[in-house]
């Protein structure tokens, strides 16, 4: 208010110098280019300070920390509990693998076609693994050898945890064709 | 009557300007005074209104646009994107809701939409329209293109059938390798801290896309925001400045 009354009286009287006593506290400092400069520089930066917070909390919010996903890791049971030259089918439907044990150790076989990723069949007499949607075959190692699949099944890490039940651990997986299956972890040897 | 009608404050208040348009002048404003005509060029050139120049392309996607919008937010009605309901949902309306056929016009729009919008870009391209003063016009084109095919993508995977699952499977599988934002892609092994990697099967860009490690309900929930929301949204703005623009570059393009 002040600043107007200032301005009234010096349109009016350009000579006169604005009466002091108008404003009853205390006198408003008049606001000067500088200063609204610097402080429109600071409400700038402070607007986009703000925003950039924000848009980082959006895109954080994104990635949750907590994942409502099936279990990845779980435990399969004692080594005895696997017969040798056997294929063991108890973990197909829940956790979509095949636990093989031969003379060599334990491996996991992943229950996913590396065709186009339908759920093959174990088939005893014939001793292969046969996917129903294109006829892909797999031996009982997971090398594949007739259809379309293009590659062998993959193998997941298989550990021995310290009561010793065998620890199955889904989201390491071991590829045939890079040469990943002589890994320590992707075979048990009992 | 009519006349008689259009001079009271009821029809005045309504439509600015007002009265019976009696010069040019105020046929023009009538059209500059509509916040909904106003995206629309004041007068049209004769060759503009053929249909052998612009194929109508452009305002046949517009109208499978609204088509698309109208029998999607009929269809939220009854869909409920989780796991447990989706597919079965999807069933319901094709079986059972009584004029369910607005899936099928859903779908078989959407499909239309995203052969229209191509052949309005081929239309383009072949006319020349893309050159100055059209250059920004075109670009904004080219987003409509793209959202036009992250809607139908995120579409895609709401039936939660085996066909959508595999197909946004192979398409996020994509993400998994885009570079330095995929932990597969190059580049990601080199933003790290001595063991850290800070793009991982848990922090990359596929990650945020399906909102977790393997497809799942919270895919399935972001891809329905998405489409539902999220994409039209970004797709209205983009299109009312592509119209505006058709306006303010000197309407459609002349035949040479």
């Amino acid at each position: 208010m002040a600043e107007i009354k200032n301005k009234e009286s010096a349109t009016k009287d350009p000579g006169r110098r604005p009466p002091a006593a108008l404003s009853k506290t205390k006198t408003v400092e008049p606001i000067t280019r500088r200063s609204f400069f610097s402080w429109l520089t600071i409400g700038w930066f402070a607007f986009a300070a703000a925003t950039g917070a924000f848009f980082t909390m959006m895109l954080r919010f994104f990635f949750p920390n907590v994942l409502f996903e099936p279990v990845q890791t779980f435990r399969a049971g004692f080594p005895d509990d696997y017969t040798v030259g056997e294929v063991d089918l108890r973990w197909k439907d829940k956790y979509g693998v095949w636990i093989i044990r031969n003379e060599e150790g334990i491996y996991v076989l992943s229950t996913v076609c590396t065709h186009l990723g339908c759920t093959p069949n174990w088939l005893v007499s014939e001793q292969k693994f046969k996917c129903p949607c294109h006829g892909s075959g797999f031996y009982k190692s997971g090398i594949n050898f007739e259809g379309p699949a293009p590659r062998p099944l993959e193998r997941f890490k298989i550990t021995l945890a310290d009561d010793g039940q065998i620890i199955v651990d889904k989201t390491i997986k071991f590829q045939q064709e890079k040469g990943q299956w002589n890994d320590p972890e992707a075979i048990l040897s009992v | 009557m009519m006349d008689k009608f259009r001079n009271t404050q009821f029809y005045k208040s309504i439509f600015r300007g007002g009265g019976v348009p009696k010069s040019r002048r105020q046929r023009m404003m009538v059209v500059l005074n509509s916040v909904f005509l106003h995206l629309h060029p004041v007068r049209l050139p004769k060759h503009a209104v053929k249909l052998k120049f612009t194929w109508c392309m452009g305002g046949l996607s517009f109208f499978i646009f609204l088509v698309l919008t109208i029998s999607g937010i009929l269809l939220m009605f009854y869909y409920r994107p989780t796991i447990e309901y989706a597919y079965t949902d999807i069933i319901d309306l094709a079986e059972q809701v009584p004029f369910g056929i607005m899936r099928e016009i859903h779908r078989w729009g959407a499909h239309a939409m995203v052969i229209t919008v191509w052949l309005h870009m081929f239309r383009v391209f072949m006319t020349g329209s893309y050159k100055p003063p059209r250059e920004f016009n075109w670009v904004v084109g080219v987003l409509l293109l793209f959202l036009t095919l992250l809607l139908s993508f995120t579409g895609y995977l709401l039936p939660w059938d085996q066909l959508a699952i595999w197909a946004i499977t192979v398409g996020s599988n994509m993400a998994r390798a885009t570079p330095f934002l995929g932990h597969e892609g190059p580049g990601a092994a080199l933003l790290a801290i001595g063991d850290i990697n800070f793009v991982t099967m848990g922090s990359d860009v596929r990650f945020a896309l399906i909102g977790g490690r393997f497809m799942g309900e919270a895919a399935l929930l972001r891809f329905y925001v998405l489409h539902c929301v999220g994409l039209p949204f970004i797709i209205m703005i983009f299109m009312a400045i592509h119209f505006w623009r058709i306006r303010k570059d000197g309407g459609i393009s002349t035949p040479v």
